[in-house]
């Protein structure tokens, strides 16, 4: 009865129901397809997948069901040897190591003996205190503690890596997390203000009423414009670096807002506005859009919703050169306010609780920047956010 | 009753099989892809091969589920009590919708509603329970419809917008991928059965080429090349045109048909001029 193909599916992250399967088993029943995988695999995704954006894991997820490979944990462990960047421990510093660590220079120093120590390390480090490697206090590697350190691979567990030395898969924000965003729907529901625009359509009952009187009881039909959902919206997304923790609640916020609005515009950056966004995560290094190019081809009356967590070195907003990935020409505040030139309503949506915010520099130099126009990712933050925007 | 293509509509084996699963297990079925990959054309194809007579319901922003079912003309009614005409049958005032005509339909028809998409997100939500059980009630006239077949249902969409997961679990899917070259020769040879090999080849060599640019805005799908290659058929040009085009003649004849946009045409241009001067500096 397929049940294994079933939990396969799930296990690989396809979004498929009971009933679907119970589709797929009657078409089997029905034989419309008999013992040919290749019709077998054209019957099952046309039964079973309902959109093309899940395809690509259907097709991982029934290699995997016909090699019999289970996970695709498994298949990624195979395919990305990076053992000596895997974490074996985390050290516990005491204040006095993290104000000792303090001591290395600024930003160019650090890249530069990245540089050196990269080009004179060979093998896996874990532990000391200059190679790059795991859970030491040096400044390069990760899942140690230095106030300024470079990351490679791994999750960075301070929230203050500087630079991420790898291009990782960014997978596209999922919008599949319908179920428990509910409440944030609601939220998300101030913005469908309704204006009353387009064609003659709904029968006006007072008026009628009014101008058939008027007319010696004679039937005049009043018609008023029906309503339209006419709220424009342009999104901006944070992915990576230190918005990992935060891209569930990210994720679930995202698949409210797809079906909200009729203009609904979206775009990812990563930390801060630079001159380029870009639309799809997966080829964002070749596919950027310029941010120009947003700023000139919406009307004012977009409202721009940044999700961000804000978290970074404060140089990444205010100097040149600063971005984590690529050489930015114009800091990153430049171009904010640009942005918020361009259209009449930015608002600002961080994951990060609202009483985190003063501990970090760099959140504060974003509600200086966007007008203290930043909300919490809560129901009641958003509330604020959307009402603020529809004014 | 198998569905395999026909004589106008090349059908590739996935396609095939989504639309025999759909018509077998008399499930809607729902059709994305491309702009111009002959996702309306496939309904009409559809029921040419099966014989079935077409329903068709365009979708525009303002249609709504109900008009889909029926609708009651209340207004007209009201007049004719005014003007004194017997108004006690109220099913006079009722106009039945596509969905009405398709489920009263004498022989089992195909119905397409195309670019649902296009409606307002509540509408394939209204229509759940009608597309499940095939039957609706009509309030005014205490009436069910009940399909007397079930309906082949056949929806295409844009992506424009997205799908309540609700109503996916209901329909069966399938994306129509761009054809690849080979099918495409297919697709061409089904429009234009006398066509010179030679003048294919270079056309889809171009036609390839130039989908492959970068920074297109709309990249020219089948039907763009179909249009494309009869005005090259009836303008009569030789074919050694196509082939010469990388001599200082990079924009292909009558691109007309293959871009619709100035800003495509303005890149095309601009690569073109490069290419010449590229070429003259060799």
């Amino acid at each position: 009865m397929l049940v294994n193909f079933f939990q396969c599916l799930k296990a690989h992250g396809v979004p498929v129901s009971v009933r679907e399967h119970m589709d797929l088993l009657a078409a089997l029943d029905a034989n419309i397809a008999f013992a040919d995988e290749e019709q077998f695999y054209y019957l099952a995704r046309t039964a079973l997948v309902k959109d093309e954006k899940h395809f690509d894991r259907f097709d991982r997820a029934l290699k995997a069901f016909w090699t019999g490979l289970e996970s695709v944990e498994g298949l990624i462990e195979a395919l990305i040897p990076e053992e000596w960047l895997r974490q074996e421990f985390v050290k516990q510093l005491s204040d006095a190591e993290k104000a000792k660590i303090k001591s290395l220079g600024g930003l160019e120093e650090l890249i530069a003996r990245f540089r050196e120590r990269l080009a004179e390390q060979e093998g896996r480090h874990a532990g000391g205190s200059k190679w790059i490697g795991t859970g030491g206090t040096s400044p390069f590697g990760h899942g140690g503690y230095h106030p300024g350190g470079i990351r490679i691979g791994g999750e960075g567990r301070h929230g203050r890596a500087v630079k991420v030395w790898e291009k990782r898969e960014y997978r596209n924000l999922d919008d599949s997390v319908e179920i428990g965003t509910r409440n944030i729907k609601i939220a998300l529901r101030r913005l469908r203000r309704f204006a009353r625009e387009g064609a003659a359509e709904e029968l006006d009952l007072d008026d009628t009423i009014r101008s058939t009187a008027r007319n010696a009881g004679l039937l005049d039909i009043r018609m008023v414009p029906e309503r339209h959902n006419a709220v424009k919206v342009l999104i901006f997304f944070d992915v990576g670096g230190s918005m990992n923790a935060h891209v569930q609640t990210c994720e679930e916020l995202f698949s409210a807002v797809r079906s909200e609005f009729k203009h609904l515009e979206y775009f990812y950056f990563h930390n801060f506005l630079y001159e380029s966004v870009w639309r799809d995560n997966r080829r964002r290094y070749n596919e950027g859009v310029s941010t120009l190019d947003v700023l000139h081809r919406y009307g004012r009356d977009y409202k721009v919703v940044f999700v961000g967590d804000a978290s970074m070195s404060p140089w990444e907003i205010v100097y040149p050169g600063g971005s984590v990935e690529h050489h930015n020409a114009e800091p990153g505040q430049a171009w904010m306010a640009r942005l918020r030139e361009a259209f009449d309503k930015v608002a600002w949506i961080n994951p990060v609780p609202r009483a985190h915010w003063d501990y970090t520099e760099s959140i504060g130099l974003v509600r200086r920047l966007v007008d203290d126009r930043m909300y919490p990712l809560t129901v009641k933050g958003l509330e604020e956010a959307m009402t603020w925007l529809g004014k | 009753m198998k569905f395999e293509g026909t004589a106008s509509y090349v059908a590739t084996d996935d396609l095939q099989m989504a639309v025999n699963a759909a018509v077998t297990l008399e499930r809607p079925l729902l059709i994305k892809g491309e702009p111009g990959t002959g996702k309306t054309l496939l309904a009409e194809e559809v029921a040419r091969a099966l014989g079935m007579p077409l329903i068709q319901w365009h979708i525009k922003s303002t249609t709504r589920a109900q008009q889909g079912l029926y609708e009651y003309d209340a207004v007209s009614r009201l007049r004719d009590s005014q003007l004194g005409n017997d108004v006690d049958d109220i099913g006079r005032y009722i106009h039945r919708g596509k969905l009405w005509q398709a489920f009263t339909a004498d022989q089992r028809p195909v119905l397409l509603i195309d670019e649902i998409d296009k409606a307002d997100i509540e509408f394939p939500n209204d229509l759940l329970l009608e597309l499940d059980r095939m039957e609706f009630h009509v309030y005014e006239t205490g009436e069910t419809v009940q399909a007397r077949h079930r309906p082949v249902i056949i929806i295409t969409s844009n992506n424009e917008k997205e799908l309540p997961d609700a109503f996916l679990r209901r329909c069966f899917f399938h994306f129509i991928r761009f054809p690849d070259r080979e099918t495409m020769k297919r697709i061409v040879r089904v429009h234009y059965p006398g066509i010179q090999e030679s003048l294919v080849q270079e056309a889809l060599e171009v036609f390839f080429e130039v989908r492959d640019i970068p920074g297109l805005r709309k990249r020219p799908s089948t039907s763009e090349l179909i249009d494309w290659l009869k005005l090259l058929m009836s303008d009569d040009i030789p074919e050694d045109i196509l082939r010469n085009r990388n001599q200082g003649r990079a924009i292909p004849p009558l691109y007309g048909a293959l871009l619709k946009n100035e800003q495509d045409v303005q890149l095309l241009e601009r690569l073109a001029f490069m290419h010449r001067r590229e070429s003259r500096s060799n």
